[in-house]
């Protein structure tokens, strides 16, 4: 009983940090169907950006803290920057999106690399959130674990309440809806896909921060997570967050089941292999946005 | 050499300008010009190039050309079937997989194992799903049925449920990272993160002479020049007509009653099978293959060649291929870093100003000196 608990919250662990890094995507990839291959790269930036700040301020907890909105901003600079430059222009050939956001990532990764050297790098986990607690029922969690979880569902509430209640969330779900309708009816399109670049990368930012207290900070950190993220938001369906969040922890459990009774490779493959079962029954994912397009 | 308009893959609905099509089909121009220029490539293949190169240097061709191998095939499913795949190495690792691990049984002699598996695995036997690759009938034509296989069983799911463009794309790179996972998890049996290394042999040849080495650089050289024969005539088929049909409007050719799943199914099965040829031929010329090797970041780098040359013609994707090879080589080597940098910022130039690759400019020029001509004459 302790052990399925064990693998239960290792399983919604990994799924948190998939969620993180997954909501980001699920904006951006559900509003523009835009693949953005640079997304990991932005989850190092949040990284990197925790690593520095700890440099400055002294205080690990303080630094966390500090480096929750910082990351957010410079992640979600940097995407905007992203969308403004060369995203905006590729709005209808969403293959070459991926492709040169791909070239992107590949240039991010090497110039984190020429700052801050190709070995990974470390930062200080708080006191606070190296310990474990004792949940009842003789099983222990680890406090950053907890704390990861807490920070996905902060995030996901945050960003359903944003989508549901202020201006902002409803024009970005008009835009998602139908956005031909929504430049008729006055909605600045491409102002609003810009913020939701910004939001969406954000969000990578402060998954990178997460990942600051489970492992080393190194360049090539987000290409791993990336490809795992983009199948959450597939099998989510897209247009939507709902999908995405089932979908994380689904994967996530899995994830770990597989591992505990197999391997670790054998657990991707078992994965994978349920992904392209789960899309022969749904292939538009969990949850679709009813339309009419013919797609 | 006739290029089909390279129009990038349109997103699903957008009306293509396929009522402005030009009454020449490609498949009713003159042969001869597309005769000379295959002669022509074969006399730089198989005369110019071991001439004027010297060992070493034609031992790095023979390589390029397995990368151009797999970027013809890419030219098909991407350049005109819009199938975006990122997981070619996955295809090409099945071929080379299966050729080393032919070669390391044949090294190892009859009843022997490959050396690694006592180093990692301590095994006392041959696990089960080697022992068929001993045998040269069915090692050879495993290098090109199983990556096709496999292929047709991811394809077949996923083309019939509509499942497209870039949901595709990102499923076919999820295949590369397990397959990698897979290889890297099993090390006893696959040697792990090393591959397969250390071939000695190549079908009672020793690789170490510098004589079969070029034996080997003709064999790849005569496979590349077939295989871009067999690209031709698809292309230039009914069949590849349709193909192109499907990359620029899937639902009207659905509602014209043929089934775009099996048309993009042969696409990415023979694409496949081209991929898989490749990687069996990789592994004599280069003597290893690895997880490295064909992960994702290789099957990435295999795309970007063929968007360099250009990915709706025939002849690009192979010039892009061993054009972006050979810079690779001569940079990485000297400047590592500048590399990623250039190797980033093409991607990013190329695809996104210049969809049509280095051959769209070619075809550019081409229409202008025309113009230039027909101005002169009136």
């Amino acid at each position: 009983m302790t052990v399925l608990f064990g693998q239960l919250f290792t399983g919604i662990s990994i799924g948190a940090v998939l969620l993180l890094v997954a909501l980001g995507l699920a904006l951006t990839f559900g509003q523009m169907n835009v693949i953005n291959m640079a997304h990991g790269e932005f989850i190092m930036a949040g990284a990197y950006t925790t690593y520095v700040l700890q440099q400055s301020i002294t205080g690990a907890g303080l630094s966390l803290l500090v480096a929750l909105p910082v990351a957010f901003v410079v992640a979600g600079t940097t995407g905007m920057l992203l969308e403004i430059l060369l995203i905006r222009r590729l709005y209808a050939r969403p293959l070459d999106t991926l492709l040169v956001t791909w070239g992107v990532s590949l240039m991010l990764q090497q110039l984190a690399r020429d700052i801050f050297g190709s070995p990974n790098v470390q930062t200080r986990a708080p006191d606070l959130l190296t310990g474990n607690v004792a949940v009842p029922g003789g099983l222990t969690v680890a406090n950053n674990r907890l704390f990861i979880l807490a920070l996905a569902l902060a995030a996901v509430t945050a960003l359903t309440l944003a989508l549901r209640l202020t201006p902002l969330g409803r024009r970005i779900r008009a835009v998602v809806q139908n956005r031909d309708l929504a430049a008729v009816s006055g909605i600045p399109t491409a102002r609003v896909d810009r913020t939701t670049f910004f939001l969406g990368s954000g969000l990578a930012g402060l998954a990178g921060v997460a990942l600051t207290l489970l492992g080393p900070i190194g360049p090539t950190m987000g290409t791993n997570l990336i490809i795992d993220a983009f199948l959450v938001v597939v099998v989510g369906g897209i247009g939507q967050l709902k999908g995405s969040v089932i979908v994380a922890f689904a994967l996530g459990v899995l994830q770990a089941t597989g591992e505990y009774l197999t391997t670790l490779s054998v657990a991707k493959v078992i994965v994978f292999v349920a992904i392209v079962a789960f899309l022969q029954w749904r292939p538009q994912g969990l949850f679709t946005l009813r339309t009419r397009s013919l797609a | 050499m006739t290029a089909v308009t390279p129009a990038p893959p349109s997103a699903a609905g957008a009306p293509a300008p396929t009522d402005a099509a030009p009454p020449n089909r490609p498949g009713g121009r003159s042969r001869l010009p597309a005769a000379a220029g295959f002669a022509c490539g074969a006399a730089l293949l198989f005369a110019v190039a071991p001439l004027a190169l010297s060992d070493f240097r034609l031992a790095l061709l023979a390589k390029y050309l397995c990368v151009a191998m797999v970027a013809v095939g890419i030219g098909i499913a991407w350049g005109r079937g819009g199938l975006l795949t990122l997981g070619q190495g996955v295809f090409f690792g099945l071929g080379g997989y299966a050729m080393a691990m032919h070669l390391k049984l044949a090294d190892a002699g009859p009843g022997g194992m490959p050396d690694f598996m006592q180093l990692y695995g301590q095994l006392d036997e041959l696990p089960v799903w080697w022992r068929p690759f001993a045998s040269p009938w069915f090692a050879l034509p495993a290098t090109v049925l199983l990556p096709m296989a496999v292929a047709f069983g991811l394809g077949s799911l996923v083309f019939r449920r509509r499942v497209r463009g870039a949901y595709f794309a990102i499923l076919s790179q999820a295949l590369a990272a397990a397959m990698v996972i897979l290889l890297i998890g099993q090390q006893g049996t696959t040697g792990g993160t090393n591959g397969l290394t250390d071939i000695q042999g190549f079908f009672g040849y020793d690789l170490d002479d510098p004589v079969n080495q070029r034996m080997v650089y003709f064999i790849i050289a005569g496979v590349l020049l077939a295989l871009l024969a067999l690209a031709r005539q698809l292309v230039h088929s009914r069949y590849g007509e349709l193909l192109v049909a499907v990359r620029d409007s899937e639902e009207r050719v659905r509602f014209l009653g043929y089934d775009p799943a099996s048309v993009k199914l042969v696409a990415y099965v023979v694409a496949a099978g081209m991929a898989g040829l490749a990687g069996a031929l990789f592994v004599p010329a280069v003597g290893i293959i690895s997880p490295a090797l064909i992960g994702i970041v290789p099957s990435i780098e295999f795309v970007i060649g063929v968007a360099v040359g250009g990915r709706a013609t025939l002849l690009g994707p192979v010039l892009g291929a061993v054009a972006v090879a050979w810079a690779r080589t001569a940079l990485s080597e000297r400047f590592p870093g500048t590399w990623t940098y250039l190797q980033g910022l093409l991607f990013v130039v190329v695809v996104a100003f210049l969809p049509g690759g280095l051959a769209s400019l070619w075809a550019l020029a081409r229409r202008r000196g025309a113009e230039r001509a027909e101005v002169s004459t009136s």
